[in-house]
Protein backbone atom coordinates (compact mmCIF):
# COMPACT_ATOMS: atom_id res chain seq x y z
CA UNK A 1 0.00 0.00 0.00
CA UNK A 2 1.23 3.39 -1.13
CA UNK A 3 0.20 6.21 1.76
CA UNK A 4 0.75 9.43 0.44
CA UNK A 5 0.00 13.04 1.82
CA UNK A 6 2.05 15.64 -0.02
CA UNK A 7 1.71 19.47 -0.76
CA UNK A 8 4.15 21.25 -3.53
CA UNK A 9 3.92 24.73 -3.97
CA UNK A 10 3.74 25.77 -7.95
CA UNK A 11 3.94 28.42 -9.71
CA UNK A 12 0.92 28.75 -10.60
CA UNK A 13 -1.40 26.85 -7.81
CA UNK A 14 -0.17 25.00 -4.87
CA UNK A 15 -0.84 20.87 -5.28
CA UNK A 16 -2.58 18.71 -2.55
CA UNK A 17 -2.61 15.14 -2.75
CA UNK A 18 -3.66 12.66 0.13
CA UNK A 19 -4.58 9.40 -0.79
CA UNK A 20 -4.07 5.87 -0.64
CA UNK A 21 -2.79 3.42 -3.60
CA UNK A 22 -3.24 -0.49 -2.81
CA UNK A 23 -2.69 -3.08 -4.71
CA UNK A 24 -4.20 -2.74 -8.15
CA UNK A 25 -4.53 0.28 -10.18
CA UNK A 26 -4.57 3.77 -9.20
CA UNK A 27 -5.39 6.33 -11.95
CA UNK A 28 -4.60 9.72 -11.89
CA UNK A 29 -6.53 11.91 -14.53
CA UNK A 30 -6.36 15.66 -14.66
CA UNK A 31 -6.36 18.11 -17.88
CA UNK A 32 -2.57 18.92 -18.88
CA UNK A 33 -1.35 21.27 -16.31
CA UNK A 34 -2.81 20.26 -13.21
CA UNK A 35 -0.62 18.51 -11.55
CA UNK A 36 0.01 15.38 -12.67
CA UNK A 37 3.36 14.73 -14.09
CA UNK A 38 4.97 16.75 -10.74
CA UNK A 39 3.13 14.42 -8.81
CA UNK A 40 3.96 11.27 -10.31
CA UNK A 41 7.87 12.44 -10.22
CA UNK A 42 7.28 13.43 -6.79
CA UNK A 43 6.81 9.58 -6.05
CA UNK A 44 9.62 8.68 -8.02
CA UNK A 45 11.75 11.07 -5.71
CA UNK A 46 12.75 13.23 -8.59
CA UNK A 47 10.82 16.17 -7.27
CA UNK A 48 10.74 16.99 -3.58
CA UNK A 49 7.41 18.27 -1.55
CA UNK A 50 7.28 21.06 0.54
CA UNK A 51 5.20 18.99 3.43
CA UNK A 52 3.79 16.16 3.91
CA UNK A 53 4.92 11.97 4.06
CA UNK A 54 4.89 9.17 1.24
CA UNK A 55 5.65 5.78 2.50
CA UNK A 56 4.99 2.69 0.64
CA UNK A 57 4.13 -0.42 2.97
CA UNK A 58 5.79 1.16 6.12
CA UNK A 59 8.82 2.15 4.75
CA UNK A 60 9.52 5.85 4.55
CA UNK A 61 10.13 7.06 0.87
CA UNK A 62 9.23 11.19 1.93
CA UNK A 63 9.08 12.73 5.25
CA UNK A 64 9.18 16.54 5.68
CA UNK A 65 9.18 16.37 9.44
CA UNK A 66 12.22 14.07 9.66
CA UNK A 67 13.89 15.27 6.43
CA UNK A 68 14.05 12.17 4.80
CA UNK A 69 14.24 12.58 1.01
CA UNK A 70 14.93 8.83 -0.45
CA UNK A 71 16.67 9.25 -3.59
CA UNK A 72 14.94 7.75 -6.96
CA UNK A 73 17.59 4.91 -7.48
CA UNK A 74 17.07 3.50 -3.84
CA UNK A 75 12.96 3.92 -3.74
CA UNK A 76 12.86 0.12 -6.40
CA UNK A 77 10.48 1.52 -8.31
CA UNK A 78 9.56 0.78 -11.94
CA UNK A 79 8.91 4.25 -13.80
CA UNK A 80 7.29 3.09 -17.04
CA UNK A 81 7.37 6.65 -19.56
CA UNK A 82 5.43 8.39 -22.34
CA UNK A 83 8.48 7.06 -25.14
CA UNK A 84 9.86 4.10 -23.66
CA UNK A 85 13.43 4.93 -23.06
CA UNK A 86 15.25 2.18 -23.59
CA UNK A 87 18.66 1.77 -23.53
CA UNK A 88 20.14 2.27 -27.30
CA UNK A 89 23.29 0.46 -27.14
CA UNK A 90 21.53 -2.77 -25.20
CA UNK A 91 20.02 -5.41 -26.77
CA UNK A 92 16.23 -6.29 -25.92
CA UNK A 93 17.90 -8.56 -23.14
CA UNK A 94 20.17 -6.30 -21.83
CA UNK A 95 17.46 -3.69 -21.37
CA UNK A 96 15.47 -6.55 -19.12
CA UNK A 97 18.51 -7.19 -17.07
CA UNK A 98 19.96 -4.09 -16.53
CA UNK A 99 17.92 -2.92 -13.07
CA UNK A 100 18.80 -5.96 -11.50
CA UNK A 101 22.97 -5.83 -13.09
CA UNK A 102 22.43 -1.67 -11.09
CA UNK A 103 20.85 -3.16 -7.87
CA UNK A 104 23.36 -6.24 -7.90
CA UNK A 105 20.53 -8.90 -7.82
CA UNK A 106 21.22 -12.28 -8.60
CA UNK A 107 19.95 -13.79 -11.87
CA UNK A 108 16.49 -15.29 -11.82
CA UNK A 109 15.74 -17.43 -14.71
CA UNK A 110 12.05 -18.16 -13.54
CA UNK A 111 10.93 -14.27 -13.34
CA UNK A 112 12.96 -13.55 -16.40
CA UNK A 113 11.07 -16.34 -18.13
CA UNK A 114 7.92 -15.91 -17.07
CA UNK A 115 7.89 -11.74 -17.60
CA UNK A 116 9.50 -12.50 -21.27
CA UNK A 117 5.86 -15.00 -21.64
CA UNK A 118 4.03 -12.17 -20.69
CA UNK A 119 4.59 -9.43 -22.76
CA UNK A 120 5.54 -11.94 -25.70
CA UNK A 121 8.78 -10.60 -26.00
CA UNK A 122 10.36 -14.17 -26.52
CA UNK A 123 11.18 -13.09 -30.09
CA UNK A 124 13.08 -10.04 -29.92
CA UNK A 125 15.28 -10.53 -26.71
CA UNK A 126 18.83 -10.07 -29.13
CA UNK A 127 17.38 -7.45 -31.52
CA UNK A 128 18.27 -3.21 -30.84
CA UNK A 129 15.67 -0.88 -29.70
CA UNK A 130 16.14 0.54 -33.04
CA UNK A 131 14.75 -2.10 -34.86
CA UNK A 132 11.58 -2.26 -32.47
CA UNK A 133 8.32 -0.66 -33.33
CA UNK A 134 6.69 1.52 -30.87
CA UNK A 135 4.61 -0.69 -29.46
CA UNK A 136 7.33 -3.57 -29.21
CA UNK A 137 9.36 -1.02 -27.78
CA UNK A 138 6.54 -0.37 -24.51
CA UNK A 139 6.56 -3.92 -23.83
CA UNK A 140 9.92 -3.91 -23.63
CA UNK A 141 10.04 -1.18 -21.51
CA UNK A 142 7.09 -2.71 -18.69
CA UNK A 143 9.35 -6.01 -18.76
CA UNK A 144 12.41 -3.64 -17.77
CA UNK A 145 10.53 -2.33 -15.21
CA UNK A 146 8.92 -5.51 -13.66
CA UNK A 147 12.55 -7.42 -13.99
CA UNK A 148 13.82 -5.17 -11.58
CA UNK A 149 11.55 -5.97 -8.91
CA UNK A 150 10.11 -2.80 -8.06
CA UNK A 151 7.61 -2.37 -4.84
CA UNK A 152 5.42 0.18 -6.45
CA UNK A 153 5.23 0.65 -10.60
CA UNK A 154 4.64 4.43 -11.84
CA UNK A 155 3.30 4.81 -15.57
CA UNK A 156 3.05 7.98 -16.86
CA UNK A 157 0.74 8.34 -19.83
CA UNK A 158 2.28 5.38 -21.09
CA UNK A 159 -0.21 4.32 -24.00
CA UNK A 160 -0.09 8.25 -25.37
CA UNK A 161 2.48 8.17 -27.93
CA UNK A 162 0.89 5.40 -29.23
CA UNK A 163 -1.60 5.01 -32.13
CA UNK A 164 -5.04 2.98 -31.38
CA UNK A 165 -3.72 -0.02 -32.62
CA UNK A 166 -0.62 -0.05 -30.55
CA UNK A 167 -2.62 0.92 -27.42
CA UNK A 168 -5.01 -1.93 -27.75
CA UNK A 169 -1.85 -4.04 -27.92
CA UNK A 170 -0.58 -2.79 -24.67
CA UNK A 171 -3.67 -2.72 -22.92
CA UNK A 172 -4.25 -6.01 -22.28
CA UNK A 173 -0.50 -6.15 -20.53
CA UNK A 174 -1.64 -3.71 -18.07
CA UNK A 175 -4.59 -5.48 -17.31
CA UNK A 176 -2.63 -8.82 -16.98
CA UNK A 177 -0.13 -6.25 -14.63
CA UNK A 178 -3.06 -5.37 -12.76
CA UNK A 179 -4.64 -9.11 -11.73
CA UNK A 180 -1.37 -11.01 -11.83
CA UNK A 181 1.09 -8.83 -9.88
CA UNK A 182 0.40 -8.12 -6.55
CA UNK A 183 1.83 -4.63 -6.57
CA UNK A 184 0.38 -0.93 -6.38
CA UNK A 185 0.31 0.83 -9.86
CA UNK A 186 0.21 4.88 -10.24
CA UNK A 187 -1.43 5.32 -13.57
CA UNK A 188 -1.40 8.74 -15.30
CA UNK A 189 -3.86 9.32 -17.87
CA UNK A 190 -6.31 11.47 -19.21
CA UNK A 191 -8.04 9.27 -21.45
CA UNK A 192 -11.35 8.32 -20.12
CA UNK A 193 -11.56 4.92 -22.31
CA UNK A 194 -8.32 3.67 -20.82
CA UNK A 195 -8.95 4.69 -17.66
CA UNK A 196 -12.49 3.07 -17.18
CA UNK A 197 -11.00 -0.57 -18.43
CA UNK A 198 -8.03 -0.39 -16.35
CA UNK A 199 -8.26 1.69 -13.14
CA UNK A 200 -9.78 0.14 -10.15
CA UNK A 201 -9.77 3.61 -8.58
CA UNK A 202 -9.51 7.19 -10.17
CA UNK A 203 -8.74 10.40 -8.83
CA UNK A 204 -8.81 13.39 -10.71
CA UNK A 205 -6.52 16.08 -10.40
CA UNK A 206 -7.58 19.58 -10.94
CA UNK A 207 -5.86 22.63 -10.21
CA UNK A 208 -3.75 21.15 -7.91
CA UNK A 209 -6.85 19.62 -6.18
CA UNK A 210 -7.05 15.33 -5.55
CA UNK A 211 -10.89 14.39 -6.02
CA UNK A 212 -11.69 10.94 -5.97
CA UNK A 213 -14.02 8.50 -7.62
CA UNK A 214 -14.69 4.84 -7.32
CA UNK A 215 -15.18 2.77 -10.40
CA UNK B 1 60.64 2.74 -43.62
CA UNK B 2 64.35 2.64 -43.69
CA UNK B 3 64.34 2.10 -47.64
CA UNK B 4 63.02 5.67 -48.00
CA UNK B 5 63.40 7.32 -44.52
CA UNK B 6 67.25 8.20 -42.84
CA UNK B 7 67.97 6.59 -39.78
CA UNK B 8 67.72 10.30 -38.39
CA UNK B 9 64.53 10.90 -40.11
CA UNK B 10 63.02 7.57 -39.00
CA UNK B 11 63.84 7.76 -35.55
CA UNK B 12 61.98 11.29 -35.49
CA UNK B 13 59.04 9.30 -37.04
CA UNK B 14 58.84 6.81 -34.14
CA UNK B 15 59.28 9.36 -31.12
CA UNK B 16 56.90 11.30 -32.82
CA UNK B 17 54.30 8.47 -33.02
CA UNK B 18 55.72 7.50 -28.70
CA UNK B 19 55.10 10.92 -28.35
CA UNK B 20 51.54 11.21 -29.15
CA UNK B 21 50.24 7.65 -28.17
CA UNK B 22 51.37 8.40 -24.92
CA UNK B 23 49.72 11.82 -24.68
CA UNK B 24 46.42 10.59 -25.92
CA UNK B 25 46.21 7.94 -23.87
CA UNK B 26 47.69 9.72 -20.43
CA UNK B 27 45.17 12.71 -21.13
CA UNK B 28 42.15 10.55 -22.29
CA UNK B 29 40.49 9.63 -18.68
CA UNK B 30 41.19 13.41 -17.54
CA UNK B 31 39.50 14.69 -20.67
CA UNK B 32 36.45 12.70 -20.29
CA UNK B 33 35.76 13.68 -16.42
CA UNK B 34 36.77 17.18 -17.75
CA UNK B 35 34.35 16.61 -20.65
CA UNK B 36 31.69 15.41 -18.62
CA UNK B 37 32.01 17.90 -16.01
CA UNK B 38 31.57 20.57 -18.48
CA UNK B 39 28.89 18.64 -20.57
CA UNK B 40 26.94 17.64 -17.06
CA UNK B 41 27.58 20.25 -14.33
CA UNK B 42 26.63 23.23 -12.86
CA UNK B 43 28.90 25.20 -11.18
CA UNK B 44 30.89 28.28 -10.13
CA UNK B 45 33.74 28.88 -12.08
CA UNK B 46 32.46 26.56 -15.12
CA UNK B 47 32.90 29.38 -17.95
CA UNK B 48 36.89 29.61 -15.86
CA UNK B 49 37.48 26.13 -16.46
CA UNK B 50 36.37 25.88 -19.73
CA UNK B 51 38.51 28.76 -20.45
CA UNK B 52 41.21 27.15 -19.07
CA UNK B 53 40.66 23.92 -21.24
CA UNK B 54 40.78 26.14 -24.30
CA UNK B 55 43.81 28.16 -23.82
CA UNK B 56 46.11 26.10 -25.57
CA UNK B 57 44.17 26.44 -28.71
CA UNK B 58 44.23 29.98 -28.20
CA UNK B 59 47.59 31.12 -27.05
CA UNK B 60 51.21 31.16 -28.81
CA UNK B 61 52.38 27.81 -28.28
CA UNK B 62 55.76 29.54 -26.75
CA UNK B 63 53.92 30.74 -24.18
CA UNK B 64 52.70 27.71 -23.09
CA UNK B 65 55.97 26.34 -23.53
CA UNK B 66 57.32 28.93 -20.96
CA UNK B 67 55.21 28.39 -18.48
CA UNK B 68 55.43 24.55 -18.72
CA UNK B 69 58.90 25.72 -18.05
CA UNK B 70 58.02 27.17 -15.43
CA UNK B 71 56.21 25.10 -13.74
CA UNK B 72 57.31 21.65 -14.47
CA UNK B 73 61.60 22.68 -15.67
CA UNK B 74 64.12 21.15 -12.79
CA UNK B 75 64.17 24.55 -11.00
CA UNK B 76 59.99 24.93 -11.60
CA UNK B 77 57.40 25.19 -8.82
CA UNK B 78 56.02 21.62 -9.62
CA UNK B 79 58.97 20.56 -11.62
CA UNK B 80 61.54 20.69 -8.51
CA UNK B 81 59.04 18.81 -6.33
CA UNK B 82 58.28 16.09 -8.95
CA UNK B 83 62.32 15.65 -9.19
CA UNK B 84 62.62 14.54 -5.59
CA UNK B 85 59.86 11.51 -5.85
CA UNK B 86 62.15 10.76 -9.22
CA UNK B 87 59.74 12.46 -12.18
CA UNK B 88 61.66 14.53 -14.71
CA UNK B 89 59.67 16.19 -17.59
CA UNK B 90 62.66 18.72 -18.45
CA UNK B 91 64.53 17.73 -21.72
CA UNK B 92 62.83 14.57 -21.67
CA UNK B 93 60.72 12.59 -23.97
CA UNK B 94 58.17 12.40 -21.20
CA UNK B 95 58.25 16.53 -21.24
CA UNK B 96 57.61 16.23 -24.98
CA UNK B 97 54.49 13.90 -23.89
CA UNK B 98 53.39 16.69 -21.14
CA UNK B 99 53.52 19.64 -23.89
CA UNK B 100 51.43 17.40 -26.90
CA UNK B 101 48.74 16.80 -23.87
CA UNK B 102 48.40 20.03 -22.95
CA UNK B 103 48.38 21.47 -27.12
CA UNK B 104 45.91 18.30 -27.64
CA UNK B 105 43.60 18.49 -24.59
CA UNK B 106 41.65 20.94 -26.39
CA UNK B 107 40.63 18.63 -29.44
CA UNK B 108 39.78 16.11 -26.65
CA UNK B 109 37.77 17.67 -24.79
CA UNK B 110 35.72 19.45 -27.65
CA UNK B 111 34.87 16.17 -29.06
CA UNK B 112 33.81 14.23 -26.20
CA UNK B 113 31.62 17.34 -24.65
CA UNK B 114 29.65 17.27 -27.89
CA UNK B 115 29.30 13.25 -27.95
CA UNK B 116 27.85 13.68 -24.13
CA UNK B 117 25.60 16.95 -24.59
CA UNK B 118 23.94 14.78 -27.71
CA UNK B 119 22.71 12.24 -25.12
CA UNK B 120 19.42 12.31 -24.09
CA UNK B 121 19.35 13.01 -20.41
CA UNK B 122 16.28 11.02 -20.04
CA UNK B 123 18.17 7.94 -20.84
CA UNK B 124 20.18 8.50 -17.49
CA UNK B 125 17.31 9.67 -15.91
CA UNK B 126 15.65 6.25 -16.62
CA UNK B 127 18.86 4.13 -15.54
CA UNK B 128 17.92 5.85 -12.10
CA UNK B 129 14.53 5.07 -11.77
CA UNK B 130 15.75 1.60 -12.38
CA UNK B 131 18.33 1.65 -9.58
CA UNK B 132 21.76 3.10 -10.78
CA UNK B 133 24.03 5.47 -8.63
CA UNK B 134 25.83 8.01 -10.07
CA UNK B 135 28.57 6.03 -10.79
CA UNK B 136 26.79 3.37 -12.89
CA UNK B 137 24.84 5.85 -14.66
CA UNK B 138 28.29 7.39 -16.35
CA UNK B 139 29.62 3.67 -16.72
CA UNK B 140 26.76 2.31 -18.30
CA UNK B 141 24.75 4.83 -20.11
CA UNK B 142 26.89 7.75 -20.61
CA UNK B 143 29.74 6.32 -21.39
CA UNK B 144 29.01 3.69 -23.93
CA UNK B 145 26.66 6.37 -25.20
CA UNK B 146 29.37 8.80 -26.09
CA UNK B 147 31.93 6.46 -27.28
CA UNK B 148 32.10 8.06 -30.81
CA UNK B 149 32.94 11.32 -29.52
CA UNK B 150 35.93 9.50 -27.15
CA UNK B 151 37.34 7.86 -30.92
CA UNK B 152 37.00 10.73 -32.71
CA UNK B 153 38.49 13.11 -29.98
CA UNK B 154 41.42 10.93 -29.47
CA UNK B 155 42.17 10.32 -33.00
CA UNK B 156 41.97 13.94 -33.48
CA UNK B 157 44.37 15.08 -30.41
CA UNK B 158 47.05 12.32 -32.07
CA UNK B 159 47.44 14.43 -35.01
CA UNK B 160 47.17 17.39 -33.19
CA UNK B 161 49.90 15.73 -31.14
CA UNK B 162 51.66 14.41 -33.85
CA UNK B 163 52.36 17.95 -35.06
CA UNK B 164 53.27 19.91 -31.80
CA UNK B 165 56.14 22.29 -32.22
CA UNK B 166 56.16 25.70 -30.47
CA UNK B 167 55.35 24.10 -26.82
CA UNK B 168 57.45 21.22 -27.03
CA UNK B 169 60.72 22.80 -28.37
CA UNK B 170 60.14 25.70 -25.69
CA UNK B 171 60.08 23.66 -22.86
CA UNK B 172 62.14 20.24 -23.74
CA UNK B 173 64.14 21.64 -26.55
CA UNK B 174 65.18 19.81 -29.44
CA UNK B 175 67.78 16.94 -28.64
CA UNK B 176 67.92 13.89 -31.30
CA UNK B 177 66.12 10.42 -30.18
CA UNK B 178 65.05 11.93 -27.03
CA UNK B 179 62.68 15.23 -28.00
CA UNK B 180 63.50 15.66 -31.88
CA UNK B 181 59.84 14.99 -32.73
CA UNK B 182 58.89 15.29 -36.86
CA UNK B 183 58.09 18.89 -36.78
CA UNK B 184 61.26 19.63 -34.59
CA UNK B 185 63.05 17.26 -36.64
CA UNK B 186 61.65 19.21 -40.25
CA UNK B 187 62.53 22.26 -38.36
CA UNK B 188 66.48 21.18 -37.71
CA UNK B 189 66.90 19.48 -40.94
CA UNK B 190 65.64 22.63 -43.25
CA UNK B 191 68.83 24.94 -41.13
CA UNK B 192 71.14 22.40 -42.38
CA UNK B 193 72.64 22.65 -46.06
CA UNK B 194 71.46 19.93 -48.21
CA UNK B 195 68.56 19.02 -45.72
CA UNK B 196 65.90 19.78 -48.23
CA UNK B 197 65.08 16.53 -49.38
CA UNK B 198 64.99 15.12 -45.47
CA UNK B 199 62.80 17.97 -44.78
CA UNK B 200 60.25 17.18 -47.39
CA UNK B 201 60.42 13.98 -46.99
CA UNK B 202 59.09 14.28 -43.00
CA UNK B 203 56.64 17.34 -44.93
CA UNK B 204 55.32 14.81 -46.76
CA UNK B 205 54.57 12.57 -43.69
CA UNK B 206 52.96 15.19 -41.59
CA UNK B 207 50.62 16.04 -44.64
CA UNK B 208 49.59 12.10 -45.03
CA UNK B 209 49.37 11.41 -41.64
CA UNK B 210 46.97 14.26 -40.56
CA UNK B 211 44.85 13.57 -43.31
CA UNK B 212 44.91 10.08 -42.55
CA UNK B 213 43.95 10.88 -39.37
CA UNK B 214 40.94 12.96 -39.89
CA UNK B 215 39.52 10.66 -42.78
CA UNK B 216 39.79 7.86 -40.24
CA UNK B 217 38.34 9.78 -37.23
CA UNK B 218 35.11 10.87 -39.59
CA UNK B 219 34.84 7.10 -40.66
CA UNK B 220 35.31 5.79 -37.30
CA UNK B 221 32.86 8.17 -35.37
CA UNK B 222 30.28 6.98 -38.16
CA UNK B 223 30.89 3.23 -37.89
CA UNK B 224 31.01 3.38 -33.93
CA UNK B 225 27.88 5.23 -33.33
CA UNK B 226 26.40 2.84 -35.95
CA UNK B 227 26.98 -0.11 -33.07
CA UNK B 228 26.48 1.99 -30.51
CA UNK B 229 23.24 2.89 -31.76
CA UNK B 230 22.02 -0.57 -33.02
CA UNK B 231 21.82 0.42 -36.69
Amino acid sequence: MLDVDIRIALPEFSLHACFNAPNGITAICGPSGSGKTTLINALAGTVRPDQGHIRMDGAVFFCADSEICVPTEKRRIGYIFQDARLFPHMTVAQNLMVGRRFQHLPNDPALFHEIVQMLGIGSLLSRRPSRLSGGEKQRVAIGRALLAEPQLILADEPLSSLDAARKDEILPYFETLRDQKALPIVYVSHQPDELKRLANTTLTLDQGVLGQESN
Amino acid sequence: MSDWLSPAEAEAVWLSLKVAFWATLASLPFGIWVAWVLARKEFWGKSLLNGLVHMPLILPPVVTGYLLLMLFGTQGAIGRWLAEIGIVFAFSWTGAVLAAAIMAFPMLVRAIRLSIEAIDRRLEDAARTLGASPRQRFFIITLPLALPGVVTGSILAFAKALGEFGATITFVSNIPGETRTVPSAIYSFMQVPGGEDSALRLVLFAIAISMLALILSEWLAKRVAQVVEGR
